[in-house]
């Protein structure tokens, strides 16, 4: 009996089935629109977010000019850091954040390079064994571990090596060139892995030795991102707080030299934020300080991507 | 049925049975003291040199108040001062008077004092400096004095090691020594702990911290050959020093009053406040007002 009646709603619906087919959409369609609805909101949050943290620093940022009344140019270039007083020049953190960045860069960077080229062409079985373990490791280390290490061991050997307390510049770029090396080695790895094939066999086919071949066509085809690599590397070394401040002396003075005190963007955020109350100059000077953090990180990432785009003309020609 | 199910079921079962003991002693427990009973949360926010006597007497009061949610943390005396002025944290820790802060309307906050703290100058041991001159410690830390031999010392070069601008520890130590003049700048460090680890390990490294804060590895300065010690401190022959002040705002809770009257009981100020290297309000025979005029009392 019930099997009747089972069929026969069965036939039923199959008579409406093509109308309804045509009319209504499927499980398949539906779980489409799903799926858009979830990646959507997941991308309108995370929209939300960011644009919400630019606005709060920005606002926060710029309230040293309108509030308090800072003129830009003064910010920008004075060389007296003393917010209590009423004094903000940021000229010493700027240049001693771009010293340690730069300085970081360029001692990373052959490192890095030579790093990457072993292994990629020199000898991919045991790089890809012995060191890419090594840098995945260097990657996981966290920041507060190179600082005490700066501190413990690198601040000590400065001081017994050039003189003074140890502290300064110099500390700073030991300690963020361990930093920025992996990240530096292993983007490097993979644009120069992403060099075609064709390439290095037409070099060695024209006689070219290994030597040549890397330095000439590998390396020249891989310089956008190589250069890349670099970039991100400095974006890191110049966000990083704890292990710089540990070791720099953080000293709100121009920078003479690279064996005394000095300070960056950073440290001074740290050492300065738990001791300002909010919505005073003393605070709004810092949050200027974070403004002109977020700005260069937007510009390096600028750099990143023209860089890139520049690199694929190169490829297609 | 496998075995992951049945320990389950077991660990169920227990939890059953324990939650019927807690709630059977709770009952008879809440019949003897039903009147003291307090509950509430209490957030006490800001000064690090606070915070581990605030910790630890937390954690007391809440073994005596199970039902107060008590959190203690850090953040320094800016972050207290603001957080507790903008009603967000009950308790505002600070090193400092309200009154010394730009920025914070002192008036609307009520000062509990909790305790003192003593600082001292602190020097490498390297210097072989064990006593100055109040007037030398001046020009050192403005820059006038810059080798150890100027005042008895080594042929080294001074090195100084600030707290932070707006640190509630420099603020203190710049009050009694420098008395308006302004440091020489140099480096800054946002600890004691770090002061501590840097002056010890660095040649000709001179700084100042709070009194718990000294160990073997440095020299802690006289002044005017008055030694650093508590009892310096309590008759203020000593003169760095500092109270560890908890702020409110308007009336606090209930919880938050008996906490702060918790702070001031002998329990705390004669074992707890001592032990930690502090020293206890009870003891100090003067006083000293916002302005750091010192009055006897």
């Amino acid at each position: 009996m019930e099997q009747t009646n089972f069929q026969l709603k069965n036939q039923k619906t199959q008579s409406n089935d093509w109308s309804a087919r045509l009319h209504h959409a499927t499980r398949a369609t539906r779980e489409d629109w799903m799926g858009k609805g979830i990646s959507y909101l997941c991308i309108g949050v995370i929209i939300l977010v960011v644009a919400s943290m630019l606005w709060f620093i920005t606002s926060k940022g710029i309230a040293t000019f309108t509030q308090n009344h800072v003129s830009l140019v003064k910010f920008l270039t004075g060389t007296n850091w003393a917010p209590d007083q009423g004094q903000i020049g940021a000229l010493p953190m700027i240049v001693g954040s771009f010293a340690v960045t730069f300085a970081a860069a360029i001692v990373a960077t052959p490192f890095a390079v030579g790093t990457a080229i072993f292994m990629t062409e020199i000898s991919p079985n045991r790089g890809r064994k012995l060191l890419q373990p090594v840098i995945e490791l260097l990657v996981g280390i966290p920041s507060v571990v190179y600082g005490f290490i700066g501190l413990a061991v690198v601040v000590p050997f400065m001081r017994h090596l050039v003189g003074g307390s140890g502290f300064g510049i110099i500390s700073a770029t030991f300690v963020l060139f361990v930093m920025v090396l992996p990240t530096i080695t292993s983007m490097t790895v993979d644009s120069l892995r992403a060099v075609p094939r064709h390439f290095k066999e037409a070099s060695l086919a024209l006689g070219a030795t290994r030597w040549q071949t890397v330095s000439r066509v590998i390396l020249r085809s891989a310089t956008p991102g190589i250069l890349t690599a670099v970039i991100f590397g400095m974006a890191r070394a110049f966000g990083e707080a704890l292990a710089v401040q540990m070791v720099i002396g953080n000293a709100a003075i121009m920078p003479k030299n690279l064996i005394s005190p000095a300070s960056t963007l950073t440290s001074q955020l740290t050492t300065g934020i738990g001791d300002t109350i909010d919505g005073t100059l003393p605070n709004n000077a810092l949050w200027s300080l974070a403004l002109i953090l977020l700005l260069m990180s937007l510009f390096f990432n600028a750099l990143v991507r023209v860089i890139a785009k520049r690199g694929q003309l190169k490829h297609e020609r | 049925m496998n075995k992951g199910s049945k320990v389950a079921i077991g660990i169920a079962a227990l939890s059953f049975l324990l939650v019927g003991c807690g709630k059977a002693t709770s009952s008879t427990s809440s019949k003897s003291s039903s009147s003291e009973a307090l509950s509430g949360k209490v957030t006490a926010v800001g000064s690090t040199a606070l915070q581990p006597l605030a910790a630890k007497a937390g954690a007391n009061f809440q073994a005596k108040n199970s039902k107060v949610n008590l959190t203690v943390q850090g953040g320094g005396s800016g972050t207290g001062l603001s957080q507790v002025q903008a009603g967000a944290v009950s308790i505002g820790n600070s090193d400092i008077f309200a009154e010394e802060k730009e920025g914070i309307k002192a008036d609307k906050l009520t000062d509990h004092k909790v305790a003192v703290v003593g600082m001292a100058p602190v020097v490498n041991k390297d210097t072989g400096i064990k006593n100055l001159k109040m007037a030398q410690l001046k020009q050192i830390f403005t820059g006038k004095i810059t080798n150890w031999k100027e005042v008895g010392g080594k042929n080294q070069k001074i090195v100084i090691i600030n707290r932070a601008q707006g640190s509630g520890t420099r603020a203190t130590f710049e009050n009694a020594v420098l008395k308006g003049a302004t440091a020489v700048k140099s480096q800054e460090q946002d600890s004691n702990g770090a002061v501590q680890k840097i002056v010890s390990s660095t040649p000709g490294a001179v700084s100042y911290l709070a009194f718990s804060y000294f160990t073997s590895k440095l020299q802690a300065v006289s002044i005017n050959n008055v030694t650093p010690t508590d009892n310096n401190v309590e008759n203020n022959k000593w003169q760095i020093w500092s109270y560890e002040h908890m702020y409110t705002k308007g009336t606090p809770d209930k919880a938050t009053a008996a906490f702060l009257k918790y702070m001031d009981s002998k329990t705390v100020q004669n074992s707890l406040v001592k032990d930690m290297g502090y020293i206890s309000i009870h003891d100090m025979k003067v006083t000293k007002d916002a302005k750091g005029t010192v009055t006897q009392n």
